[in-house]
């Protein structure tokens, strides 16, 4: 993998401000330029802009001024999202859920059902593919929603504090996988999240975040190779990232570190 | 320390043995009771009848009643094929005005603003008050009729539907549009399935007052003779003193809306039982 200031670019941010009712500055001039392979954890506290910086790259919201420019342009499928909460659609099988990128533009089941097997193989539920959401445990639904995430092979994966939802110890678990699944597909990915100890696992570069107004503070970078193993969760290399990370985030928060 | 090697206990305990037996207790009140209330109600309404001899023209006993039923039954049959035509069909355009004008009220927030007010006025406006007028203006009794029971029935179907429609998980929403989804793919495959749990809540509704709205059109438009329903069978007989015949049709015009009720409910779990809350039996 390339080192990080090498990666081709997928996506710049230049000084994108987000205003609500012209007084409430949600956003205050973030730059950030993600390359090819980045795993970037975006990290702070409530407030602080990390949502509405996914929600201006997914094109939900449009920046109030500054410019986000994907390089080459962009289309739909360049995108792929998890949310907080699984967000599937009850009323169809895990196999139509992941379909669904795909069905959207208007691809036939039998003509993408390769992809969406092999998308399920990677996140482990191939055999559930037939089940409907309600039969499958929290941690097993956001499998589905990462399956769905990444199905199209997007040029960027938008999570959402995709675990938070969870008991510490899915949430390991689906750490583990996540950075399996990146290490098979070596996806892009923009991962939200209030959790020092997840970013530092996760990323290859942690963007701290300060609240009102929301903005950048520091950005780390977290210099252990892909793939990690649950070995670097007890070694000394990651108990000194995870203090960088909190001393940022106290200065993010305004307390002395 | 050594974990000691434990078998599991699988000796039920008292109360295991409790909630089984609550569990079966439950699964046959839910149908014996029933009969059993209602055993009891006939019983004591023949009782009073006999106790207290009053005359069949003012209180005819169950018996007489059934009598009556299976004496009359060629009449009654065709009076309750001619009700229940009209409820059906009121049903269906409930059904189709009431998601129509709810998918409209949805695709347009302008249309919405203009109409939806007026929907409701002739929801609250008593359907007695305004069949006189109906009836003056068509001149088909059939299609008065037709129009009474939908103005009681398509409410339920549009406001559980614009509900349904308007209730879509936002982050669903959300995902739609980041793949780009079209209003018409968002409709179909999202919003659509969204709603149809509160289509179908509001369809079980609907069914009961289209038979309600059928009935007070009956009424209404005094349809007497060949070719009257259940309702103008119930008048009629009341004006003749024959009340058992009274009571063997509103036994039937009750018959009518539990089988609707029924077959709706039959419908809704046929549709949601894979997926909805709604249908999904709980373990404890």
């Amino acid at each position: 993998m390339l080192p990080i200031d090498q990666r081709p670019t997928v996506l710049k941010m230049s000084n994108v401000n987000k205003t609500f009712n012209g007084n409430v500055v949600a956003l205050n001039g973030m730059s950030m330029t993600v390359g090819q392979g980045d795993f970037i954890s975006l990290l702070g506290p409530s407030g602080c802009g990390k949502s509405t910086a996914l929600r201006l790259i997914s094109d939900l919201m449009v920046p109030t001024s500054g410019k986000i420019d994907w390089e080459g342009g962009h289309q739909v499928g360049d995108l792929g999202v998890v949310f907080q909460e699984p967000t599937l659609m009850p009323w169809a099988t895990v196999a139509q859920n992941v379909w669904l990128p795909y069905r959207l533009r208007g691809k036939s089941y039998s003509s993408v059902k390769d992809e969406v097997l092999e998308a399920l193989k990677l996140v482990g539920l191939e055999s559930f593919q037939n089940s409907y959401p309600r039969e499958l445990s929290g941690g097993m639904k956001m499998r589905v929603s990462i399956a769905r995430a990444m199905v199209t092979r997007p040029r960027l994966i938008l999570m959402d504090e995709p675990f938070a939802a969870l008991d510490e110890i899915t949430r390991f678990k689906l750490n583990n996988d996540l950075l399996e699944l990146k290490a098979k597909i070596n996806c892009t990915v923009i991962f939200v999240t209030h959790s020092v100890f997840e970013s530092v696992f996760l990323s290859d570069r942690i963007i701290v975040m300060a609240a009102r107004p929301g903005r950048v503070i520091q950005e780390l970078h977290v210099d252990e190779g892909y793939p990690r193993s649950e070995a670097f969760r007890t070694s000394a290399g990651y108990a000194a990232y995870c203090r960088q990370a909190t001393d940022a985030l106290h200065l993010a928060m305004g307390e002395a570190a | 320390m050594s974990i000691a090697e434990n078998t599991p206990d699988t000796t039920v305990d008292s109360d295991e043995v409790r909630r089984v037996r609550a569990k079966r207790m439950e699964k046959l009140g839910r149908w014996s009771l029933p009969l059993v209330v209602m055993l009891a109600a006939l019983l004591l309404w023949d009782r009073i009848v006999v106790w207290n001899e009053i005359p069949h023209y003012i209180l005819p006993g169950p018996g007489r009643v059934w009598d009556s039923l299976v004496a009359d039954w060629g009449i009654l049959w065709e009076a309750g094929l001619l009700t229940g035509k009209i409820t059906l069909m009121a049903l269906g355009l409930a059904v189709v005005g009431g998601a129509g004008l709810a998918i409209l009220f949805n695709q347009s927030r302008m249309v919405e603003m203009s109409f939806y007010p007026y929907a409701v006025i002739l929801q609250v406006t008593p359907v007695v008050s305004i069949a006189p007028l109906i009836f003056i203006y068509v001149d088909s009794k059939t299609a008065g009729m037709l129009l009474c029971a939908w103005i009681v029935a398509f409410f339920p179907v549009l406001s559980s539907t614009t509900l349904g429609l308007n209730s879509v998980d936002h982050n669903l929403r959300d995902l739609y549009r980041i793949y780009g989804a079209s209003r018409w793919q968002k409709l179909w495959m999202l919003q659509l399935p969204s709603a149809l749990p509160y289509f179908l809540g509001g369809l079980k509704i609907a069914g009961g007052l289209s038979l309600i709205g059928a009935v007070v059109a009956e009424l209404v438009a005094g349809t007497g003779g060949v070719g009257a329903g259940l309702a103008a069978r119930i008048q009629e007989a009341g004006y003749r003193l024959n009340i058992a015949r009274m009571f063997a049709a509103l036994a039937l015009v009750a018959a009518m809306g539990v089988f609707i009720f029924a077959a709706l409910s039959l419908i809704s779990h046929m549709l949601l039982r894979k997926w909805h809350e709604s249908a999904l039996s709980r373990e404890t």
